[in-house]
């Protein structure tokens, strides 16, 4: 119950600590306004390419031709083989029967063709697996193991490119999040200092705050409510920015950049969830700088 | 009883200035005790080390059983939530009422707001000032706002009440009220040390008068004994 009291104090001090200093305040708001933007614009970008690998990934398949003259038990054994590997998700057999269906269908000059073939042991094509990696980086691993299986031909899956693929948007993610962690770092930086001007400005309160028996945590809790307060209303602008603006951009671009390859994310509730993001950071950086700032202070 | 033992308490500044040399002294419950003394005698050092604002560079003070001289910074808190200080220049929050700065110092323990307002109410009646709680600070007097300061010191029941120059910014008559206050303070079995330059005012209580020069007890007079004459 005291201790409920005590901070229920300490809340509304704070609060209006907030309006009383408002000069202060703003500038501290307004520090954390721009950082957030920044920070929404980075999470955005960072999130939009990790979404748009993780839908590249999703599509990297390797294929295994199998021999002209294997036979349909050998199938069902290489079959067992390829479930021992590590790293496969999923595959899928595709018949020689089926893929000359298909093509035959889709143009007439394949029709003309592969017609002459209806026996499954002239058929010219070959039988193949499409084989799902769970980790890309092990798309070549998988591969080599699928080579080495008996009755395989050949293994295609696009090497080089994706080596380079996996590299490039290793390199993006890992700036993008390099760069949101850097600003976060440097508001935190920022709003300790404006609110240690702020704290300077209330020497005496701190002062006859001690004088009248406050202890420590008595007296940085207001401080540090107050940079909650801070953060708390700095994040307002950046949400409806970051709400707003995304909404906008996707519909501008169609939900898509340059090509139907590059998708953006649908905006719900993928925005929703970078405002939480945002309050969270305006919150504990706000904390985070009133706590530093009250403590160089008071030099406990 | 004694409430203040001081035993051999010498205290040397950084800067190698010792204002306080081998001090003794003894302060019993219930005393009014005036600290006088030139400017640069160790008065103000001495009270510091009372509050706890100055540590001691050796010897030992005791105050009600705490012993002040060993206190941590982070627990200074402890002794300060005993004693109540009062100073020439009020201190007071310049933005919160009268009210406000009294409760100031019962909120931050967590008292229920009835308990506040009650005992808030009592220490603005014992000072005079039941009728201004709503006001600002600088709608007050200078009077008025030291015994502001005076209700805010008082307010959680301090045993002792240090007085650092209460009356050095006001005149005689207003000098004289805020004395009346101080005396019904300690009638009511509240210690008080107070430091003053006022020759006229410690003539006029005729209370014990302990005399500070150059960083040591030069006479302490009993009640009664001490007597300025002027020149």
């Amino acid at each position: 119950m005291r201790v409920l009291r005590i901070l229920g104090r300490n809340i509304r001090d704070s609060f209006k600590s907030v309006f009383r200093n408002f000069s202060l305040s703003l500038a501290s708001i307004a520090c954390i306004i721009i950082t957030l933007i920044v920070v929404s614009i980075a999470m955005i970008l960072s999130f939009n390419v990790n979404n748009f690998t993780k839908a590249v990934e999703r599509d990297m398949t390797i294929v295994a031709f199998l021999n002209r003259d294997i036979s349909l038990d050998r199938i069902e054994e290489i079959k067992d083989e390829i479930n021992t590997i590590n790293y496969v998700e999923t595959f899928v057999f595709q018949d020689k029967m089926t893929i000359s269906e298909e093509m035959m269908e889709e143009s007439s000059d394949f029709d003309s063709i592969l017609e002459k073939y209806e026996n499954r042991d002239d058929n010219p094509l070959l039988d193949a697996f499409q084989i799902k990696v769970t980790d890309i980086s092990k798309i070549e691993e998988v591969a080599t193991s699928v080579s080495n299986i008996d009755g395989v031909y050949n293994v295609k899956y696009g090497e080089g490119m994706v080596d380079q693929l996996v590299s490039v948007f290793d390199i993006v993610k890992k700036i993008s999040y390099g760069v949101v962690v850097a600003l976060i770092i440097v508001t935190a930086f920022l709003i300790s200092n404006t609110i240690k001007i702020t704290i300077f400005s209330r020497k005496r309160e701190i002062e006859i705050m001690r004088l009248v028996g406050a202890s420590n945590i008595n007296i940085k809790i207001p401080f540090i409510f107050e940079g909650l307060f801070l953060g708390l209303f700095g994040s307002i602008i950046p949400i409806l920015v970051t709400i707003i603006g995304y909404d906008a951009l996707y519909n501008a671009f169609n939900g898509q950049v340059i090509s139907p390859f590059i998708q953006l994310i649908v905006p719900l509730p993928f925005t929703y969830l970078v405002s939480l993001a945002l309050v969270a950071i305006g919150i504990l950086v706000g904390m985070f700088g009133s706590w530093r700032a009250v403590k160089k202070y008071l030099k406990i | 009883m004694d409430l203040i033992k001081i035993k051999n308490v010498e205290k040397t500044y950084k800067t190698g200035v010792t204002a306080i040399y081998d001090l003794n002294l003894n302060i019993e419950k219930g005393e009014f005790v005036f600290i006088i003394g030139s400017t640069g005698c160790g008065k103000s050092t001495l009270i510091k080390m009372l509050y706890r604002e100055e540590k001691p560079s050796s010897g030992m003070i005791n105050i009600g059983g705490i012993n002040v001289s060993k206190l941590k910074n982070r627990n200074v808190y402890k002794i300060r939530r005993k004693i109540g200080v009062v100073f020439q220049d009020f201190k007071l929050l310049p933005k919160s009422t009268v009210y406000e700065n009294v409760a100031f110092a019962l909120e931050i323990f967590g008292l229920p707001n009835s308990e506040i307002h009650s005992k808030v109410i009592k220490s603005l009646e014992l000072v005079g000032l039941k009728h201004k709680a709503k006001n600002y600070p600088h709608q007050l007097s200078g009077g008025e706002q030291q015994r502001v300061a005076i209700a805010r010191a008082i307010v959680n029941g301090p045993r002792l009440l240090i007085c650092d120059e209460p009356t050095g910014n006001l005149d005689e008559n207003t000098s004289m009220e805020i004395m009346k206050v101080l005396e019904e303070i300690n009638k009511l079995g509240t210690t008080i040390i107070m430091v003053t330059h006022d020759t006229d005012i410690v003539n006029k209580m005729k209370k014990r008068v302990i005399l500070l020069d150059s960083g040591r007890i030069v006479k302490d007079y009993k009640e009664g004994e001490y007597v300025h004459e002027s020149a």
